[in-house]
């Protein structure tokens, strides 16, 4: 038993068994969270960086959450407030902490591949909380354990991801991880907004939303950034909301039981309307408090026991 | 240890307890994963038979409170907690099924105490092999055997393994 990876940089590669144990294990905490005494002793005296070179508010402030649900001793770092304004190089920086003994350290950054970068700077574990347009894996993991808690499996059933599937890392993440756990997924965007490359992920690919969303058993909807909307992507954002924003109407067609979900923080009336993302099928909250139980899992599995 | 001396020594704690305990009226079972849940069960139907009370039986895993999650080298797995009722001011009787050092023991106060406060907690385990290493005794205990560090103690039940025995195995050195 125990989980095959030492380091959780992304869900590509990651095998089933290996998935399963960490939603399994997420589902327990999820019963921890919900006592009155939250918090359980099995991370004492474990330090754990978060080491944040980009933004976040949910994702840190979860991951902070679940160290402390952990009895871990949490450390923040964020960029904007550290010598990285006086040019500190990362490698010195992750030394410089390392030297402070560690434990593990999440880390988010604006180019893809510093996780696994720091795999080779420090002994300690890294957990990935973005990097770049490459992988968020704890998200999709949060976003699979949100659907098996309501489905009751995985295996079999139609994800359709839409919105800005080329800037996301969600989509990436969740592409791989569900395609593992043998769910259908398709990604729908406009042309623009879809990779390049189209079969380097291994699933369908479509910019026609109708073909995506029939016969979904979930539909998740990623945020347009509209920070992005300058390069022109698409000509403008009712437009965007007209072809592919998720509103009632276009809700009513889909299966009643069907899933939306959201990564956040929402656009309310761009990529879903705020009718659609308060109705009962919505699950953007839950997702939110899943992320603590599954961050609680993937540090608890990946901290246990001396390196070998 | 065979079916019937097993169900024997589980009747004789049985019966202990209800010696002990006349009002179940705030009274609950908790049984240790994974042998240790059958056990409970076992012991809250004869309860129940016998002193004709409707008591409840909890499941409780202790994976998270292990003091050699640090040092062991496996990651553990984590079973079901399912506890259907409050703790707060219940009288608790722990069931486990071999009690050696004492450490999962310890664990599990913990675990309980996280749950509540609860106003007693008895543990009934069905082995005692000796060995403590922690200052713990057992309210009530099933058959008391003497061992060595180096053999292993493991129960077998019908729920679970098809039959009900108990095995005392050797290592071999390094294993």
């Amino acid at each position: 038993m125990g989980l095959h990876i030492q380091h959780l940089l992304g869900l590509e590669g990651v095998s089933k068994e290996d998935i399963t144990l960490i939603l399994d294990t997420a589902d327990s905490f999820y019963s921890v969270l919900e006592r009155d005494i939250p918090v359980v002793p099995t991370l004492r005296g474990k330090t754990i960086v978060n080491l944040f070179y980009e933004n976040s508010t949910r994702t840190r402030i979860s991951f902070e959450l679940a160290e402390k649900r952990l009895s871990a001793s949490p450390l923040n770092f964020s960029a904007s407030t550290s010598s990285v304004n006086k040019g500190e190089s990362l490698r010195d920086t992750i030394q410089n902490i390392e030297a402070m003994k560690i434990d593990m350290v999440v880390v988010r950054h604006q180019s893809a591949g510093v996780p696994y970068f720091l795999t080779n700077c420090t002994d300690a574990v890294i957990v990935n909380a973005g990097d770049g347009l490459h992988e968020h894996p704890t998200q999709a993991l949060l976003d699979m354990m949100t659907i098996r808690r309501h489905f009751g499996k995985l295996d079999g059933l139609k994800v359709a991801i839409i919105g800005d599937i080329f800037h996301s890392r969600v989509a990436r993440s969740n592409a791989w991880g569900m395609t593992t756990m043998g769910m259908n997924v398709v990604l729908c965007g406009p042309p623009t907004l879809l990779p390049q490359h189209r079969d380097s992920l291994g699933v369908k690919i479509t910019d026609n939303l109708n073909e995506a969303l029939d016969g979904a058993d979930v539909v998740m909807l990623l945020r347009i950034q509209l920070e992005r909307q300058s390069s022109g992507t698409f000509p403008s954002i009712r437009e965007y909301r007209d072809r592919y924003g998720i509103d009632i109407e276009k809700m009513r067609r889909l299966k009643p039981n069907v899933l939306i979900m959201h990564p956040g923080p929402i656009n309310r009336g761009v990529e879903v309307s705020s009718d659609v993302a308060d109705s009962p099928n919505s699950v953007v909250l839950e997702q939110v408090t899943n992320g603590v139980a599954v961050r609680m899992a993937s540090l608890f599995l990946l901290g246990g026991g001396e390196n070998v | 240890m065979d079916s019937q001396t097993i169900d024997l020594a589980l009747t004789r704690i049985t019966h202990q307890v209800l010696e002990k305990k006349r009002d179940f009226s705030r009274f609950g079972v908790v049984g240790m994963q994974t042998r240790g849940v059958f056990l409970a069960r076992r012991i809250t139907n004869k309860i129940n038979e016998l002193a004709k009370t409707n008591i409840q039986c909890g499941t409780l895993d202790v994976t998270f409170y292990r003091d050699d999650y640090r040092i062991s080298l496996r990651q553990p797995e984590v079973k079901v907690t399912d506890i259907p009722f409050d703790v707060n001011n219940m009288n608790l009787l722990l069931v486990d099924d071999v009690f050696y050092t004492g450490r999962t023991t310890r664990a599990a106060l913990d675990a309980l105490m996280d749950y509540g406060r609860p106003k007693t907690i008895q543990l009934a385990v069905l082995i005692d092999r000796g060995n403590r290493e922690l200052p713990i005794r057992a309210d009530y205990v099933g058959k008391k055997i003497t061992t060595l560090a180096n053999q292993v103690v493991s129960l077998n039940v019908q729920e679970k393994d098809n039959e009900d025995s108990l095995w005392l195995m050797e290592l071999e050195d390094g294993e």
